[in-house]
Protein backbone atom coordinates (compact mmCIF):
# COMPACT_ATOMS: atom_id res chain seq x y z
CA UNK A 1 0.00 0.00 0.00
CA UNK A 2 2.64 2.50 1.08
CA UNK A 3 6.20 2.42 -0.22
CA UNK A 4 8.87 4.81 0.91
CA UNK A 5 12.24 4.89 -0.81
CA UNK A 6 15.38 6.69 0.27
CA UNK A 7 13.66 9.56 2.08
CA UNK A 8 15.82 12.51 3.15
CA UNK A 9 14.52 15.38 5.26
CA UNK A 10 16.29 18.47 6.51
CA UNK A 11 15.10 20.95 9.14
CA UNK A 12 17.26 23.91 8.24
CA UNK A 13 20.73 22.45 8.73
CA UNK A 14 19.58 19.38 10.67
CA UNK A 15 19.59 16.22 8.60
CA UNK A 16 16.62 14.50 10.27
CA UNK A 17 16.08 11.57 7.89
CA UNK A 18 19.07 9.99 6.14
CA UNK A 19 17.45 8.06 3.34
CA UNK A 20 14.99 5.72 4.98
CA UNK A 21 12.98 3.14 3.08
CA UNK A 22 9.98 1.27 4.33
CA UNK A 23 6.97 -0.67 3.18
CA UNK A 24 3.45 -0.95 4.53
CA UNK A 25 1.61 -3.86 2.88
CA UNK A 26 -2.21 -4.03 2.73
CA UNK A 27 -4.06 -5.11 5.85
CA UNK A 28 -0.95 -5.28 8.02
CA UNK A 29 0.11 -3.48 11.17
CA UNK A 30 3.59 -2.07 10.77
CA UNK A 31 5.40 -0.64 13.76
CA UNK A 32 7.98 2.13 13.55
CA UNK A 33 10.08 2.13 16.69
CA UNK A 34 13.04 4.03 18.02
CA UNK A 35 14.32 6.40 20.65
CA UNK A 36 13.39 10.07 21.05
CA UNK A 37 14.50 12.16 18.13
CA UNK A 38 15.05 9.18 15.83
CA UNK A 39 12.82 10.70 13.14
CA UNK A 40 9.63 8.69 13.50
CA UNK A 41 7.25 11.65 13.62
CA UNK A 42 9.18 13.32 10.83
CA UNK A 43 8.53 10.29 8.63
CA UNK A 44 4.77 10.52 9.19
CA UNK A 45 4.73 14.29 8.76
CA UNK A 46 6.53 13.82 5.48
CA UNK A 47 3.90 11.35 4.27
CA UNK A 48 1.16 13.85 5.20
CA UNK A 49 2.83 16.63 3.24
CA UNK A 50 3.49 18.75 6.34
CA UNK A 51 7.25 18.45 5.86
CA UNK A 52 8.82 18.45 2.40
CA UNK A 53 11.51 15.84 1.74
CA UNK A 54 14.73 16.86 0.02
CA UNK A 55 15.00 13.53 -1.77
CA UNK A 56 13.21 10.22 -2.07
CA UNK A 57 9.81 8.92 -3.01
CA UNK A 58 6.56 8.13 -1.25
CA UNK A 59 4.10 5.99 -3.16
CA UNK A 60 0.56 5.20 -2.11
CA UNK A 61 -0.73 2.30 -4.18
CA UNK A 62 1.79 3.26 -6.82
CA UNK A 63 0.90 6.96 -6.91
CA UNK A 64 3.36 9.55 -5.63
CA UNK A 65 2.25 11.61 -2.64
CA UNK A 66 5.00 14.19 -3.05
CA UNK A 67 3.88 17.78 -3.54
CA UNK A 68 0.42 17.26 -2.11
CA UNK A 69 -0.88 19.19 0.88
CA UNK A 70 -2.22 17.41 3.96
CA UNK A 71 -5.85 17.75 2.98
CA UNK A 72 -5.14 16.20 -0.41
CA UNK A 73 -3.25 13.31 1.14
CA UNK A 74 -6.23 12.72 3.41
CA UNK A 75 -8.51 12.65 0.38
CA UNK A 76 -6.28 9.99 -1.13
CA UNK A 77 -7.05 7.78 1.85
CA UNK A 78 -4.38 8.40 4.48
CA UNK A 79 -5.25 9.56 7.98
CA UNK A 80 -2.90 10.44 10.80
CA UNK A 81 -3.38 10.66 14.52
CA UNK A 82 -0.77 13.26 15.42
CA UNK A 83 1.64 13.01 18.30
CA UNK A 84 0.04 14.40 21.45
CA UNK A 85 -3.50 13.78 20.07
CA UNK A 86 -4.23 17.39 19.29
CA UNK A 87 -7.99 17.17 19.51
CA UNK A 88 -9.80 20.47 19.02
CA UNK A 89 -10.35 21.36 22.65
CA UNK A 90 -12.80 24.16 21.82
CA UNK A 91 -15.08 21.83 19.84
CA UNK A 92 -17.36 19.18 21.23
CA UNK A 93 -16.55 15.49 20.93
CA UNK A 94 -19.26 15.18 18.31
CA UNK A 95 -17.87 18.11 16.31
CA UNK A 96 -14.37 16.65 16.46
CA UNK A 97 -15.69 13.44 14.98
CA UNK A 98 -17.66 15.27 12.29
CA UNK A 99 -14.56 17.22 11.33
CA UNK A 100 -12.74 13.96 10.73
CA UNK A 101 -15.28 13.25 7.98
CA UNK A 102 -15.09 16.75 6.51
CA UNK A 103 -13.71 15.76 3.14
CA UNK A 104 -15.90 12.77 2.55
CA UNK A 105 -18.43 12.70 -0.24
CA UNK A 106 -21.14 10.51 1.30
CA UNK A 107 -22.09 12.86 4.13
CA UNK A 108 -25.24 10.84 4.83
CA UNK A 109 -23.09 7.97 6.07
CA UNK A 110 -21.27 10.19 8.56
CA UNK A 111 -23.94 9.94 11.23
CA UNK A 112 -23.77 6.17 11.04
CA UNK A 113 -19.97 6.14 11.24
CA UNK A 114 -20.06 8.36 14.31
CA UNK A 115 -22.29 5.71 15.85
CA UNK A 116 -19.69 3.10 14.93
CA UNK A 117 -16.98 5.11 16.69
CA UNK A 118 -19.26 5.41 19.74
CA UNK A 119 -19.61 1.68 19.65
CA UNK A 120 -15.84 1.30 19.61
CA UNK A 121 -15.36 3.86 22.39
CA UNK A 122 -18.59 4.11 24.43
CA UNK A 123 -17.02 6.75 26.63
CA UNK A 124 -17.10 9.18 23.71
CA UNK A 125 -20.84 8.85 23.38
CA UNK A 126 -21.34 9.75 27.03
CA UNK A 127 -19.24 12.85 26.44
CA UNK A 128 -20.58 13.67 22.97
CA UNK A 129 -21.63 17.26 23.63
CA UNK A 130 -18.84 18.17 25.98
CA UNK A 131 -15.91 20.28 24.76
CA UNK A 132 -13.06 17.91 23.92
CA UNK A 133 -10.82 19.95 26.23
CA UNK A 134 -12.69 18.54 29.21
CA UNK A 135 -11.82 14.93 28.34
CA UNK A 136 -9.10 13.03 30.15
CA UNK A 137 -5.90 12.19 28.31
CA UNK A 138 -7.03 8.66 27.53
CA UNK A 139 -10.43 9.84 26.32
CA UNK A 140 -8.73 12.40 24.10
CA UNK A 141 -6.59 9.65 22.63
CA UNK A 142 -9.72 7.65 21.83
CA UNK A 143 -11.26 10.73 20.29
CA UNK A 144 -8.18 11.39 18.16
CA UNK A 145 -8.31 7.81 16.98
CA UNK A 146 -12.05 7.94 16.29
CA UNK A 147 -11.64 11.23 14.47
CA UNK A 148 -9.00 9.73 12.19
CA UNK A 149 -11.23 6.73 11.48
CA UNK A 150 -14.05 9.06 10.41
CA UNK A 151 -12.24 9.76 7.14
CA UNK A 152 -12.46 6.03 6.31
CA UNK A 153 -8.74 5.83 5.67
CA UNK A 154 -7.20 3.03 3.68
CA UNK A 155 -4.02 3.71 5.64
CA UNK A 156 -4.20 4.77 9.29
CA UNK A 157 -1.05 6.22 10.83
CA UNK A 158 -0.80 6.72 14.57
CA UNK A 159 1.95 8.62 16.33
CA UNK A 160 2.48 7.30 19.86
CA UNK A 161 -1.02 6.40 21.00
CA UNK A 162 0.18 5.46 24.46
CA UNK A 163 1.93 8.74 25.15
CA UNK A 164 0.86 9.85 28.61
CA UNK A 165 -1.49 6.92 29.15
CA UNK A 166 -1.32 4.44 31.98
CA UNK A 167 0.13 1.05 30.97
CA UNK A 168 -3.32 -0.46 31.33
CA UNK A 169 -4.98 2.13 29.13
CA UNK A 170 -2.30 1.92 26.47
CA UNK A 171 -2.81 -1.84 26.43
CA UNK A 172 -6.50 -1.22 25.81
CA UNK A 173 -5.85 1.25 23.01
CA UNK A 174 -3.38 -1.08 21.29
CA UNK A 175 -5.81 -3.95 21.64
CA UNK A 176 -8.50 -1.85 19.96
CA UNK A 177 -6.11 -1.27 17.08
CA UNK A 178 -5.43 -4.97 16.79
CA UNK A 179 -9.17 -5.72 16.79
CA UNK A 180 -9.75 -3.08 14.15
CA UNK A 181 -7.08 -4.62 11.97
CA UNK A 182 -8.39 -8.12 12.43
CA UNK A 183 -12.08 -7.26 11.97
CA UNK A 184 -11.91 -4.76 9.14
CA UNK A 185 -8.49 -5.35 7.62
CA UNK A 186 -7.47 -1.80 8.47
CA UNK A 187 -3.87 -1.14 7.41
CA UNK A 188 -1.96 0.61 10.19
CA UNK A 189 1.40 2.29 10.51
CA UNK A 190 2.09 2.62 14.22
CA UNK A 191 4.73 4.64 16.01
CA UNK A 192 5.44 3.62 19.57
CA UNK A 193 7.93 4.29 22.32
CA UNK A 194 6.74 1.18 24.08
CA UNK A 195 8.44 -1.26 21.73
CA UNK A 196 7.35 -4.35 23.55
CA UNK A 197 3.67 -3.49 23.37
CA UNK A 198 3.95 -2.46 19.74
CA UNK A 199 5.76 -5.65 18.75
CA UNK A 200 3.01 -7.66 20.38
CA UNK A 201 0.38 -6.39 17.96
CA UNK A 202 2.45 -5.62 14.83
CA UNK A 203 3.16 -7.92 11.92
CA UNK A 204 6.43 -6.30 10.93
CA UNK A 205 8.56 -3.59 12.48
CA UNK A 206 11.26 -1.07 11.64
CA UNK A 207 13.60 0.25 14.27
CA UNK A 208 14.99 3.72 13.68
CA UNK A 209 18.07 5.33 15.10
CA UNK A 210 19.05 8.94 14.45
CA UNK A 211 17.44 9.28 11.08
CA UNK A 212 18.04 5.82 9.63
CA UNK A 213 16.41 2.42 9.76
CA UNK A 214 18.68 0.40 11.99
CA UNK A 215 16.87 -2.93 11.96
CA UNK A 216 13.75 -4.45 10.48
CA UNK A 217 11.98 -7.74 10.58
CA UNK A 218 8.87 -9.68 11.46
CA UNK A 219 7.62 -8.43 14.81
CA UNK A 220 7.72 -11.87 16.39
CA UNK A 221 11.37 -12.32 15.37
CA UNK A 222 12.42 -8.90 16.62
CA UNK A 223 10.73 -9.54 19.93
CA UNK A 224 12.95 -12.63 20.32
CA UNK A 225 16.14 -11.04 19.01
CA UNK A 226 18.74 -10.68 21.77
CA UNK A 227 20.12 -7.38 20.57
CA UNK A 228 16.63 -5.89 20.26
CA UNK A 229 15.68 -7.21 23.64
CA UNK A 230 18.69 -5.59 25.25
CA UNK A 231 18.70 -2.29 23.44
CA UNK A 232 15.03 -1.56 22.93
CA UNK A 233 13.07 -3.73 25.29
CA UNK A 234 15.36 -3.31 28.28
CA UNK A 235 15.56 -7.06 28.91
CA UNK A 236 18.95 -8.46 29.84
CA UNK B 1 -30.39 64.80 31.75
CA UNK B 2 -34.00 63.68 31.29
CA UNK B 3 -34.93 60.06 30.82
CA UNK B 4 -35.83 60.74 27.19
CA UNK B 5 -32.40 62.19 26.57
CA UNK B 6 -30.84 59.22 28.26
CA UNK B 7 -32.69 56.90 25.85
CA UNK B 8 -31.59 59.06 22.95
CA UNK B 9 -27.96 58.82 24.05
CA UNK B 10 -28.27 55.11 24.67
CA UNK B 11 -29.61 54.60 21.13
CA UNK B 12 -26.70 56.63 19.81
CA UNK B 13 -24.22 54.67 21.87
CA UNK B 14 -25.62 51.34 20.77
CA UNK B 15 -25.62 52.33 17.11
CA UNK B 16 -22.02 53.55 17.35
CA UNK B 17 -21.14 50.42 19.31
CA UNK B 18 -22.70 48.14 16.72
CA UNK B 19 -20.48 49.76 14.08
CA UNK B 20 -17.39 49.18 16.20
CA UNK B 21 -18.57 45.62 16.74
CA UNK B 22 -19.08 44.95 13.01
CA UNK B 23 -15.55 46.10 12.30
CA UNK B 24 -14.04 44.45 15.37
CA UNK B 25 -15.19 41.01 14.24
CA UNK B 26 -12.85 41.10 11.25
CA UNK B 27 -9.87 41.95 13.44
CA UNK B 28 -10.66 39.23 15.88
CA UNK B 29 -11.31 36.52 13.26
CA UNK B 30 -8.07 37.18 11.45
CA UNK B 31 -6.16 37.33 14.70
CA UNK B 32 -7.79 34.13 15.90
CA UNK B 33 -6.66 32.30 12.80
CA UNK B 34 -3.35 33.82 11.77
CA UNK B 35 -2.30 35.69 14.95
CA UNK B 36 -2.13 38.70 12.66
CA UNK B 37 -3.37 42.18 13.46
CA UNK B 38 -4.69 43.18 10.10
CA UNK B 39 -3.81 46.86 10.07
CA UNK B 40 -5.49 47.25 6.69
CA UNK B 41 -8.87 46.28 8.10
CA UNK B 42 -9.89 49.89 8.79
CA UNK B 43 -9.20 50.75 5.18
CA UNK B 44 -11.59 48.01 4.11
CA UNK B 45 -14.22 49.99 6.00
CA UNK B 46 -13.37 53.01 3.86
CA UNK B 47 -13.47 50.98 0.64
CA UNK B 48 -16.92 49.66 1.49
CA UNK B 49 -18.24 53.18 1.90
CA UNK B 50 -16.66 54.41 -1.35
CA UNK B 51 -17.82 51.49 -3.45
CA UNK B 52 -21.37 52.05 -2.17
CA UNK B 53 -21.02 55.79 -2.85
CA UNK B 54 -19.92 55.28 -6.45
CA UNK B 55 -22.59 52.64 -6.99
CA UNK B 56 -25.23 55.20 -6.17
CA UNK B 57 -23.66 58.37 -7.59
CA UNK B 58 -21.86 57.12 -10.68
CA UNK B 59 -23.81 54.02 -11.66
CA UNK B 60 -27.17 55.35 -10.50
CA UNK B 61 -27.96 52.12 -8.68
CA UNK B 62 -30.75 52.18 -6.10
CA UNK B 63 -29.36 51.87 -2.58
CA UNK B 64 -30.74 48.35 -2.14
CA UNK B 65 -28.60 47.21 -5.06
CA UNK B 66 -25.57 49.41 -4.45
CA UNK B 67 -25.12 48.59 -0.76
CA UNK B 68 -25.19 44.78 -0.99
CA UNK B 69 -23.09 44.94 -4.14
CA UNK B 70 -20.51 47.10 -2.35
CA UNK B 71 -20.38 44.56 0.46
CA UNK B 72 -19.77 41.73 -2.01
CA UNK B 73 -17.11 43.62 -3.99
CA UNK B 74 -15.30 44.74 -0.86
CA UNK B 75 -15.34 41.19 0.49
CA UNK B 76 -13.67 40.24 -2.81
CA UNK B 77 -10.99 42.88 -2.25
CA UNK B 78 -10.39 41.45 1.23
CA UNK B 79 -9.86 38.04 -0.33
CA UNK B 80 -7.43 39.44 -2.90
CA UNK B 81 -5.43 41.18 -0.18
CA UNK B 82 -5.16 37.94 1.76
CA UNK B 83 -4.09 36.05 -1.33
CA UNK B 84 -1.55 38.60 -2.52
CA UNK B 85 -0.13 40.13 0.65
CA UNK B 86 -0.59 37.63 3.48
CA UNK B 87 -0.69 34.08 2.18
CA UNK B 88 2.78 34.12 0.61
CA UNK B 89 4.25 35.30 3.93
CA UNK B 90 2.46 32.91 6.22
CA UNK B 91 5.42 30.60 6.76
CA UNK B 92 7.81 33.45 7.53
CA UNK B 93 8.33 35.15 10.90
CA UNK B 94 5.21 36.96 12.08
CA UNK B 95 6.86 40.37 11.82
CA UNK B 96 6.89 40.07 8.01
CA UNK B 97 3.15 39.58 8.03
CA UNK B 98 2.66 42.63 10.24
CA UNK B 99 4.84 44.73 8.00
CA UNK B 100 2.89 43.60 4.99
CA UNK B 101 -0.37 44.55 6.70
CA UNK B 102 0.94 48.04 7.44
CA UNK B 103 2.05 48.33 3.81
CA UNK B 104 -1.37 47.27 2.53
CA UNK B 105 -2.97 49.86 4.79
CA UNK B 106 -0.83 52.67 3.36
CA UNK B 107 -1.39 51.37 -0.13
CA UNK B 108 -5.17 51.44 0.22
CA UNK B 109 -5.15 54.90 1.78
CA UNK B 110 -2.90 56.32 -0.93
CA UNK B 111 -4.81 54.59 -3.71
CA UNK B 112 -7.94 56.05 -2.15
CA UNK B 113 -6.40 59.50 -2.35
CA UNK B 114 -5.43 59.04 -5.98
CA UNK B 115 -8.59 57.34 -7.22
CA UNK B 116 -11.32 58.91 -5.06
CA UNK B 117 -9.58 62.23 -4.38
CA UNK B 118 -8.57 63.51 -0.98
CA UNK B 119 -11.49 65.90 -0.57
CA UNK B 120 -14.37 64.57 1.54
CA UNK B 121 -17.49 63.60 -0.36
CA UNK B 122 -21.04 63.93 0.86
CA UNK B 123 -22.66 60.53 1.28
CA UNK B 124 -26.37 60.87 0.73
CA UNK B 125 -28.43 58.55 2.80
CA UNK B 126 -31.72 57.25 1.44
CA UNK B 127 -34.61 59.53 2.43
CA UNK B 128 -36.34 56.98 4.66
CA UNK B 129 -33.30 56.97 6.92
CA UNK B 130 -33.76 60.67 7.68
CA UNK B 131 -37.13 60.58 9.39
CA UNK B 132 -37.15 62.06 12.89
CA UNK B 133 -38.49 59.67 15.52
CA UNK B 134 -39.78 61.26 18.71
CA UNK B 135 -38.76 59.74 22.04
CA UNK B 136 -40.80 61.87 24.43
CA UNK B 137 -38.98 65.21 24.43
CA UNK B 138 -35.95 63.94 22.56
CA UNK B 139 -35.66 62.49 19.08
CA UNK B 140 -33.43 60.31 16.93
CA UNK B 141 -33.30 60.02 13.15
CA UNK B 142 -34.53 56.75 11.71
CA UNK B 143 -31.05 55.70 10.60
CA UNK B 144 -30.14 55.03 14.24
CA UNK B 145 -32.55 52.11 14.72
CA UNK B 146 -31.87 51.01 11.14
CA UNK B 147 -28.14 50.71 11.90
CA UNK B 148 -28.85 48.77 15.08
CA UNK B 149 -31.24 46.35 13.41
CA UNK B 150 -29.04 45.81 10.36
CA UNK B 151 -26.03 45.11 12.56
CA UNK B 152 -28.09 42.74 14.69
CA UNK B 153 -29.17 40.79 11.60
CA UNK B 154 -25.56 40.56 10.40
CA UNK B 155 -24.43 39.36 13.84
CA UNK B 156 -27.11 36.69 13.81
CA UNK B 157 -26.01 35.49 10.37
CA UNK B 158 -22.37 35.42 11.46
CA UNK B 159 -23.12 33.52 14.66
CA UNK B 160 -25.15 31.04 12.67
CA UNK B 161 -22.33 30.48 10.18
CA UNK B 162 -19.66 30.10 12.84
CA UNK B 163 -21.61 27.83 15.18
CA UNK B 164 -23.99 25.90 12.99
CA UNK B 165 -22.36 25.27 9.62
CA UNK B 166 -19.61 22.96 8.49
CA UNK B 167 -17.39 25.76 7.30
CA UNK B 168 -17.90 27.54 10.63
CA UNK B 169 -16.82 24.41 12.44
CA UNK B 170 -13.69 24.35 10.29
CA UNK B 171 -13.06 28.00 11.17
CA UNK B 172 -13.26 27.24 14.86
CA UNK B 173 -10.93 24.27 14.43
CA UNK B 174 -8.52 26.36 12.40
CA UNK B 175 -8.30 29.01 15.10
CA UNK B 176 -7.10 26.30 17.48
CA UNK B 177 -4.66 24.38 15.29
CA UNK B 178 -4.07 24.96 11.59
CA UNK B 179 -1.88 21.94 10.99
CA UNK B 180 -4.29 19.47 12.55
CA UNK B 181 -7.19 21.07 10.69
CA UNK B 182 -5.35 20.17 7.49
CA UNK B 183 -5.07 16.60 8.76
CA UNK B 184 -8.89 16.46 8.77
CA UNK B 185 -8.88 16.74 5.00
CA UNK B 186 -9.80 20.43 5.18
CA UNK B 187 -8.31 22.85 2.71
CA UNK B 188 -7.10 25.36 5.26
CA UNK B 189 -6.21 28.00 2.66
CA UNK B 190 -9.80 28.04 1.57
CA UNK B 191 -11.11 28.41 5.12
CA UNK B 192 -8.70 31.29 5.75
CA UNK B 193 -9.91 32.91 2.54
CA UNK B 194 -13.50 32.47 3.66
CA UNK B 195 -12.70 34.12 7.00
CA UNK B 196 -11.19 37.14 5.25
CA UNK B 197 -14.26 37.29 3.06
CA UNK B 198 -16.61 37.30 6.04
CA UNK B 199 -14.54 39.82 7.99
CA UNK B 200 -14.26 42.15 5.01
CA UNK B 201 -17.97 41.87 4.23
CA UNK B 202 -18.82 42.91 7.79
CA UNK B 203 -16.27 45.75 7.65
CA UNK B 204 -17.79 46.95 4.37
CA UNK B 205 -21.24 46.87 5.91
CA UNK B 206 -19.77 48.77 8.85
CA UNK B 207 -18.28 51.33 6.45
CA UNK B 208 -21.58 51.90 4.67
CA UNK B 209 -23.47 52.24 7.95
CA UNK B 210 -20.72 54.53 9.23
CA UNK B 211 -21.18 56.74 6.18
CA UNK B 212 -24.92 56.75 6.83
CA UNK B 213 -24.32 57.91 10.40
CA UNK B 214 -21.51 60.35 9.58
CA UNK B 215 -22.26 61.23 5.95
CA UNK B 216 -18.88 62.61 4.93
CA UNK B 217 -16.47 60.13 3.44
CA UNK B 218 -12.75 60.53 2.79
CA UNK B 219 -9.88 58.13 2.12
CA UNK B 220 -8.73 58.23 5.74
CA UNK B 221 -12.18 57.73 7.23
CA UNK B 222 -11.39 54.12 8.14
CA UNK B 223 -8.46 54.94 10.39
CA UNK B 224 -10.33 56.05 13.51
CA UNK B 225 -13.14 53.44 13.37
CA UNK B 226 -10.47 50.85 12.61
CA UNK B 227 -8.46 51.81 15.66
CA UNK B 228 -11.51 51.92 17.91
CA UNK B 229 -12.74 48.58 16.61
CA UNK B 230 -9.31 47.11 17.24
CA UNK B 231 -9.52 48.36 20.81
CA UNK B 232 -13.00 46.85 21.04
CA UNK B 233 -11.60 43.52 19.85
CA UNK B 234 -8.86 43.63 22.48
CA UNK B 235 -11.36 44.67 25.15
CA UNK B 236 -13.52 41.71 24.29
CA UNK B 237 -10.57 39.32 24.24
CA UNK B 238 -8.90 39.19 20.87
CA UNK B 239 -9.68 36.04 18.94
CA UNK B 240 -13.14 35.77 20.46
CA UNK B 241 -16.05 36.77 18.23
CA UNK B 242 -18.63 37.27 20.98
CA UNK B 243 -16.03 39.27 22.85
CA UNK B 244 -15.51 41.56 19.86
CA UNK B 245 -19.22 42.31 19.75
CA UNK B 246 -19.40 43.00 23.49
CA UNK B 247 -16.26 45.14 23.32
CA UNK B 248 -17.74 47.14 20.45
CA UNK B 249 -21.00 47.83 22.26
CA UNK B 250 -19.23 48.64 25.50
CA UNK B 251 -16.92 51.11 23.80
CA UNK B 252 -19.69 52.80 21.82
CA UNK B 253 -22.03 53.21 24.77
CA UNK B 254 -19.36 54.36 27.22
CA UNK B 255 -17.96 56.82 24.72
CA UNK B 256 -21.35 58.45 24.09
CA UNK B 257 -22.40 58.37 27.75
CA UNK B 258 -19.25 60.02 29.01
CA UNK B 259 -19.76 62.86 26.58
CA UNK B 260 -23.43 63.05 27.51
CA UNK B 261 -22.85 63.16 31.26
CA UNK B 262 -19.69 65.28 31.16
CA UNK B 263 -20.09 67.61 28.18
CA UNK B 264 -16.93 69.45 29.24
CA UNK B 265 -14.91 66.37 28.43
CA UNK B 266 -16.27 65.95 24.91
CA UNK B 267 -12.97 67.11 23.44
CA UNK B 268 -11.29 64.05 24.96
CA UNK B 269 -13.87 61.69 23.58
CA UNK B 270 -11.46 59.61 21.52
CA UNK B 271 -9.05 59.31 24.43
CA UNK B 272 -11.67 57.47 26.49
CA UNK B 273 -11.34 54.44 24.33
CA UNK B 274 -7.70 54.17 25.34
CA UNK B 275 -8.38 54.87 28.99
CA UNK B 276 -11.01 52.11 29.09
CA UNK B 277 -8.65 49.78 27.30
CA UNK B 278 -5.76 50.41 29.67
CA UNK B 279 -7.93 50.08 32.77
CA UNK B 280 -9.56 46.88 31.60
CA UNK B 281 -6.32 45.30 30.55
CA UNK B 282 -4.74 46.16 33.90
CA UNK B 283 -7.42 44.18 35.68
CA UNK B 284 -8.17 41.57 33.07
CA UNK B 285 -5.24 41.17 30.68
CA UNK B 286 -7.06 38.71 28.42
CA UNK B 287 -10.06 40.97 27.81
CA UNK B 288 -13.67 40.28 28.68
CA UNK B 289 -14.11 36.91 26.98
CA UNK B 290 -10.49 36.07 26.30
CA UNK B 291 -8.86 32.93 27.50
CA UNK B 292 -5.22 32.63 28.25
CA UNK B 293 -3.70 31.47 25.03
CA UNK B 294 -0.24 30.34 24.14
CA UNK B 295 1.29 32.25 21.26
CA UNK B 296 1.35 30.20 18.09
CA UNK B 297 4.74 29.45 16.67
N1 LIG C 1 10.31 21.54 13.31
C1 LIG C 1 11.55 21.10 13.54
N2 LIG C 1 12.61 21.94 13.40
C2 LIG C 1 13.85 21.52 13.63
N3 LIG C 1 14.18 20.28 13.98
C3 LIG C 1 13.19 19.40 14.14
C4 LIG C 1 11.83 19.76 13.93
N4 LIG C 1 11.05 18.68 14.16
C5 LIG C 1 11.90 17.70 14.50
N5 LIG C 1 13.19 18.12 14.48
C6 LIG C 1 14.37 17.29 14.77
O1 LIG C 1 14.36 16.18 13.93
C7 LIG C 1 14.75 15.02 14.64
C8 LIG C 1 13.68 13.96 14.52
O2 LIG C 1 12.51 14.41 15.20
P1 LIG C 1 11.16 13.58 15.28
O3 LIG C 1 10.15 14.42 15.91
O4 LIG C 1 10.86 13.02 13.94
O5 LIG C 1 11.60 12.41 16.26
P2 LIG C 1 10.73 11.23 16.86
O6 LIG C 1 11.39 9.97 16.46
O7 LIG C 1 9.32 11.39 16.54
O8 LIG C 1 10.97 11.45 18.42
P3 LIG C 1 9.95 11.27 19.65
O9 LIG C 1 9.93 9.84 19.97
O10 LIG C 1 10.60 12.07 20.74
O11 LIG C 1 8.63 11.81 19.24
C9 LIG C 1 15.03 15.47 16.06
O12 LIG C 1 16.41 15.63 16.21
C10 LIG C 1 14.33 16.77 16.19
O13 LIG C 1 15.00 17.62 17.07
MG1 LIG D 1 7.67 11.85 17.59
Amino acid sequence: MLEIQNLHVFYGGIHALHGISLNVPDEKIIALLGANGAGKSTTLRCIMGIVKPAEGSILLNGESLLGYKSFEVVKKGVAMVPEGRRVFTNLTVYENLSLGAYARKEQDKVRQDIEAVYHLFPRLQERAFQPAGTLSGGEQQMLALGRALMSKPTLLMIDEPSLGLSPLLSQTVLKRLKDLNRDTGQTILLIEQNARAALSIADYAYIMEVGSIRLEGAAADLAKDDQVRQTYLGIH
Amino acid sequence: MTFDQFIQNLANGISLGSLYALIAIGYTMVYGILRLINFAHGDIVMLGAYVAFYGVVMFMLPWWVAFPLAIILTAGIGVIIERAAYRPLRSFPRINLFTSAVAVSFLLENLGNVIFGGRPKAFERPAFMDIALQIGEASVLSYTPIIIVTAAILFAILIYIVNRTKVGMAMRALSKDIETTGLMGINTDRIIMFSFMLGSALAAAGGILWAIKFPQINPLMGVMPGLKAFIAAVLGGIGNITGAMLGGFLLGVVEIMIVAFFPDLSGYRDAFAYVILILLLLFRPTGIMGEVQAEKV
